[in-house]
């Protein structure tokens, strides 16, 4: 194990390999990455792998239109097959007090250039035809929203950062930070100590715990894991379901189908937690396939195959904490996506290798004081971000 | 046989070739040789392949078999209709 780097990013999840990468091609030397387990397994595994610049608030629309834009060019960038598809979302509303809520966000979205528009239940039927409509009075339909395959992308991520220098070490805790008048020295693991000056901390949902070992209280940056789950039926027919269908007054229900293999991802609003419990629960799956049987009745004639679970690592206002961490020099935050860091990881991941490098941001619209890890110490939330399943 | 015309997983059609290779490439982690070429994550939860993979992982890395962690099972163990636990079927 190396002895000494320039930044260590502690956490291999889609974002802090994006970071590795982003640091390496700005050229940064001596990067190290340091991950518990295998990349990938903390919450980026387990994702349901959505991307969508559908949010409600200016922060998220601006940066997620940013991250489509990345996300469309990723494959040839990291020189590997991600398996990115614009396949839309859909979201659908079931009141007519919905339908000027999506009014709403839609003319929002559309104002920062995300084309989303109000459909009708029989051009919602034509994108997905299964579809049950009976109680559909509208869709927001955006068609340049899409998923990707989270295992490609962090391997392709990891891959390229190798290539490029980065040194990933794989089932290696962080078990201390060490902080020296006020700055970062080092960072302890279970196979050696490396000497650095600069930490990111990329933990997502255990971030308040590397947190902790830098000596910061874990109420600083309340990050809060709350356990998730997915339901995954066998293949069907490509085609029925590709996008991400959501009726959020359905308990936040979605359906889509998996981009990879074609079998049908199923996810609801039914969380556990605060917990690090990860065993997926029957209740779920009961829970979980009513709804989906709900929005496509057709479901009830395909088997399940696979159940698991992942955090959604929260914050109060559901909006992740990137930045610096200003208590200790050297020290930085992107954790807290609260089930968005996948989508969001190729644009966080540029944005604080810029701020690393630079100082500042410029190139990636990433809104440093919206995410401000210290804004929950002085009681300011945002408004919470758009959040679903 | 040629290696491309051996399958190792049968639900996802993954042949001896492309698991080689992978592991050629340096990947040697059954973990994400699973999630990179889908084995293991078909209808048979693994039960076919898993055990071929980790005797061809121990082979290539010169690994003992039990040293090689198999990835987690998932429920259902079986498929299961979506009918069936929504209580609308009541047998397949």
């Amino acid at each position: 194990m190396k002895s000494r780097a320039e930044v260590v990013i502690i956490g291999g999840g889609s974002t802090g390999t994006s970071i590795a990468y982003h640091l390496a091609k700005m050229g940064v030397e001596d990067v190290v990455l340091l991950e518990k387990g295998y990349l990938g397994s903390g919450s980026t595994f387990r994702c349901a792998s959505g991307i969508r610049a559908q949010f409600t608030d200016e922060a998220n629309i601006k940066l997620q239109k940013y991250n489509i834009e990345r996300w469309k060019k990723l494959s040839e960038e990291l020189e590997y097959d991600i398996n990115f598809k614009q396949t839309g979302y859909l979201f659908l509303a079931t009141s007519e007090e919905e339908v000027e809520t999506f009014k709403n966000n839609i003319k929002l979205q559309n104002k920062f250039g995300v084309p989303t528009r109000l459909i009708t239940p029989e051009e919602a039927k034509e994108i997905v035809p299964p579809l049950n409509t009976d109680f559909v009075l509208a869709g927001a339909w955006n068609p340049t929203d899409g998923k990707a395959c989270p295992f490609k992308a962090v391997f392709a991520f990891a891959k390229k950062a190798r290539e490029m220098g980065v040194e990933i070490y794989e089932y290696t805790p962080v078990t201390g930070i060490i902080v020296e008048n006020g700055e970062i020295r080092g960072v302890k693991t279970e196979k050696g100590t490396i000497k650095t000056n600069i930490v990111v901390n990329a933990a997502n949902a255990w971030a308040p715990i590397i947190n902790e070992m830098a000596g910061l209280d874990r109420e600083l940056i309340p990050i809060k894991p709350y356990k998730h789950q997915l339901v995954k039926t066998e293949p069907i027919e490509p085609g029925q379901i590709e996008p991400l269908v959501c009726p959020p007054a359905y308990n936040d229900s979605y359906v889509l189908q998996d981009g990879e293999d074609g079998g049908v991802l199923c996810g609801t609003g039914l969380e556990y937690g605060p917990t690090y419990d990860m065993n997926p629960t029957y209740e779920f799956l009961r829970e979980v396939l009513k709804w989906a049987t709900t929005i496509i009745p057709a479901l009830k004639y395909v088997h399940v195959i696979r159940q698991w679970a992942g955090f959604y690592a929260k914050t109060p206002d559901k909006n992740p904490a990137i930045g610096k961490i200003n208590y200790i020099d050297g020290f930085y935050i992107a954790a807290g996506f609260s089930g968005h860091g996948f989508m969001m990881a190729p644009g966080v991941g540029e944005g604080i290798a810029e701020l690393i490098v630079k100082g500042r941001v410029t190139k990636v619209p990433l809104d440093l004081e919206w995410y401000d890890p210290h804004r929950f110490e002085r009681g300011e939330l945002r408004s919470a971000a758009f959040q679903i399943g | 046989m040629s290696k491309k015309d051996i399958i190792i997983c049968r639900c996802n059609e993954v042949t001896l070739e492309e698991i080689e290779a992978l592991i050629d490439q340096g990947v040697t982690d059954i973990e994400m040789i699973k999630r990179i070429l889908r084995v293991g994550m078909g209808p048979c939860q693994g039960r076919t392949c898993m055990p071929m993979i980790i005797s061809i992982l121990a082979r290539k890395t010169g690994r003992k078999p039990d040293e090689i962690k198999l990835p987690a099972t998932r429920t259902p163990v079986r498929p299961v209709p979506v009918g069936i636990l929504v209580g609308e079927i009541d047998e397949e």
